[in-house]
């Protein structure tokens, strides 16, 4: 919803620039202005501006908080206005202060825009999975419930330690600097489910529900994974956000999958075109498929 | 050691690459002694299946003697004759329990690129782009075929490679093709493609009990080839294959009917082959269905389509009216090769059919980029090459 309308703001900024780019004169007699020396130059500088807004709002991820960028440039015209009002008299000086009266109104909608932006780039990352493999609940939930065997499917992982009593170690590779933080489990019901979070001020804030239900006809299990990383902290936010990478539902449906190999076939299942298994990454940077070198 | 690889559209090269090496513990790795060019392989040379890379060793049809096995492979030990099922399969899964090799649900390691494209990923399958797996093929001197333990079938040594070499796909699919028409006596099957896919399928249709076999293509050697199984042809470029069919069957159409051409199929019309192609290559549409809508056209009421024909993407002016106003019934699929091994080897031991039939060519690995030229091209009556390392 705040995306969709960031996008619509990125639009308006789009056919401002694109207006004040290509009739100059126009706009700036609406505003009061056309009387000033250079006061075409600087509307074509202010239209090139409002492209770059469209740019940020219309191509980004994450429009909403690229509005701020907006608020910015509202200050910026809201300042030249207001002086433009207070040197001037008559139609012009209406003109002026009709303009600022606008470019008022908008900045406060952008600046709402703006704020629901980055409250939602700070909220957590929550992605969901499910799979379902072909072995009894028992045996899956055991293999999981041995959290040190998460990280031989879990791309993002680099070790598990359990410290005993429903504690463990936790490392992860950052882009930068590594991860690492503490986690107990919340609650666990045998052969059911695992919950656990990171203790608090261990560094990541992060929370995990896996739970194992009979597949249909009998067939199976159901496995379903929700996984949630909190953002506190700019730095922090960047390596969670680089380490679940660019489609983190998709790297845990990933992460499912060779769970399933795991459990069905003995071992993560590997080809010479992506051949080290389960690093992150490796379906886009596939080698060709031929014999892997070095021993031949 | 040498291997087949794409280096490019309608490029290919006999290269040095490194022998492959034992990866998962249910690996093998296999002496090619044999190996066959598919009409498969000729989508992929032509561009039409997306995530080849540049160095792709190719090939998926293929048999040898066992070198190395992993430590999980316990019923294959060095010396062992085997022919590889060309899908990879793991042989525990949901899929595989129930026999449907080809979409086994742990074989390809790139699923989640499949699944973009195609919702859910099938198998993993040798030499046919990453999207399904990035396994290395075997157009090459050596193989790694991963679980060794479920995919190869022994042979015993009195059966020579030719004999059964075709067991790791153009058999079973034709069988397989024939099989999903669910022959009863007295039925007319009519099947597009006189390639060796078509004509085993002809093979197999009559031995699964069909009263009458009818194959069509345009090119005569083919044909000639599809009328020595005792099947009726009928070449396109002569004849309106709607009109012929209805005119064979009693004005009903045949009681199924099998698409063994698929993606690349040919229109005699200059002016449909262009609006198709044109599509194609502007990447609107993928594929070329002609065969495709002229088989559900043809079909009579209630029958069944069987496309075994492979497919790469999307198709235009499905004929889906007459599909569903008519009660017909589509089955395909790449072929669950696992399911077929053991019987169809058992019909060839008992000389009920022998597959070697359909060669046309021998020639050594070193010369594979001219016998893609000949296969595709349909050069010196090529029908189909066996090339040996
Ligand atoms: N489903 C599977 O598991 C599986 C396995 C192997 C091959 N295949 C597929 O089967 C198909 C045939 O394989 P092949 O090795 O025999 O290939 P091929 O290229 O040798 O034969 C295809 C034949 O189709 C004919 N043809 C083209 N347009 C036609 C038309 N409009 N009407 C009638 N015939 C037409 C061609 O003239 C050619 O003889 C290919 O699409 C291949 O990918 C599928
Ligand atoms: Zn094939
Ligand atoms: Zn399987």
């Amino acid at each position: 919803m705040t995306d969709k309308f960031a996008r619509a703001l990125g639009w308006t900024s789009l056919a401002l620039g694109t207006a004040q780019l290509v009739a100059p004169r126009a706009v700036t007699r609406l505003c009061g202005v056309d009387d000033a020396p250079g006061a075409t130059t600087v509307a074509r500088l202010v239209g090139g501006r409002e492209l770059l807004h469209a740019a940020l709002l219309l191509g980004a991820k994450d429009p909403a908080q690229w509005a701020w960028t907006r608020v910015a440039g509202d200050t910026m015209d809201l300042g030249v206005l207001g002086r433009a009002a207070a040197n001037r008299t008559g139609t012009r000086r209406t003109r002026a202060l009709c303009a600022l009266g606008a470019v008022a109104g908008i900045s406060a909608i952008d600046a709402v825009c703006a704020r629901r932006g980055t409250a939602k780039a700070k909220g957590p990352l929550k992605v969901h999975a499910s799979i379902t493999i072909n072995k009894p609940r028992e045996e899956v939930y055991r293999f999981w419930r041995e959290l040190e065997n998460l990280p031989s499917f879990m791309v993002h992982l680099d070790s598990v330690r359990s410290l005993g009593q429903g504690r463990s170690r936790w490392k992860a590779k950052g882009p930068v600097v590594d991860l690492e933080w503490e986690a107990e489990i919340i609650d666990e019901r045998v052969g059911d489910l695992i919950a656990w979070r990171s203790v608090p001020g261990t560094g990541v804030s992060t929370a995990g529900l896996v739970s194992f239900t009979d597949g249909p006809g009998g067939r199976g299990t159901v496995v379903d994974v929700s996984l949630e990383y909190g953002m506190h902290g700019r730095e922090l936010a960047a390596a969670v956000a680089r380490m679940c990478g660019e489609h983190p539902e998709q790297q845990i449906r990933d992460d499912l999958r060779r769970f399933k190999q795991v459990m069905e076939t003995g071992e993560v299942v590997r080809s010479e075109g992506s051949p080290e298994g389960h690093r992150a990454l490796r379906q886009l940077r596939q080698r060709p498929a031929q014999p892997i070198g070095g021993r031949a | 050691m040498k291997a087949n690889v794409w280096t490019g559209r309608n490029h290919l090269e006999v290269r040095d690459v490194p022998d492959p090496q034992i990866l998962n513990a249910r690996d093998a790795i296999v002496r090619v002694t044999s190996t066959a060019i598919c009409g498969s392989d000729l989508h992929l040379v032509d561009g039409y299946i997306p995530t080849v890379k540049k160095g792709d060793v190719l090939g998926h049809e293929f048999m040898g003697e066992v070198v190395e096995v992993g430590s999980g492979v316990r019923d294959l030990r060095p010396g062992d004759r085997v022919v590889v099922p060309f899908p990879i399969a793991c042989g525990a899964c949901f899929a595989c329990e129930d026999g449907l090799y080809s979409v086994c649900e742990n074989s390809n390691p790139n699923a989640g690129m499949a699944e973009k494209l195609m919702g859910h990923a099938p198998a993993g399958i040798f030499g046919y782009s990453h999207m399904l797996g990035g396994f290395p093929g075997g157009q090459a001197e050596y193989a790694r075929v991963p679980f060794a333990d479920v995919g190869p079938i022994k042979i015993e040594d009195d059966l020579p490679d030719e004999k059964v070499l075709f067991l790791s796909d153009i058999f079973p699919t034709g069988f397989m093709g024939a099989e999903m028409c669910d022959i009863k006596p007295g039925q007319t099957i009519a099947i597009w493609g006189a390639g060796p896919v078509g004509q085993l399928a002809a093979a197999s249709a009559f031995l699964l009990g069909a009263d009458r076999v009818i194959v069509i293509d345009r090119f005569p050697y083919r044909l000639r080839r599809a009328q020595r199984t005792g099947a009726e042809i009928l070449n396109y470029e002569e004849v309106k294959v709607l009109d012929a069919l209805r005119d064979m069957t009693g004005g009903r159409g045949p009681d199924a009917c099998i698409d063994a051409v698929g993606m690349e199929a040919h229109h005699p019309t200059p002016a449909m082959y262009a609006y198709d192609r044109g599509k194609q290559a502007a990447r609107m549409e993928t594929d070329r269905p002609y065969v495709l809508r002229e088989a559900i056209m043809a079909c009579r009421n209630g029958g069944v389509v069987s496309v075994i024909g492979v497919y790469g993407g999307f198709v235009d002016k499905f004929p889906m009216g007459a599909f569903m106003n008519r009660s017909l019934t589509i089955r395909t699929g790449q072929c669950h090769v696992q399911r077929y091994t053991g019987p169809l080897l058992d019909r060839i031991r008992a000389g009920e059919i022998d597959p070697s039939f359909v060669i046309s060519h021998r020639m050594p690995l070193s010369e594979a980029p001219r016998a893609f030229e000949l296969f595709k091209n349909k050069q010196d009556e090529c029908n189909k090459v066996v090339l040996t390392p």
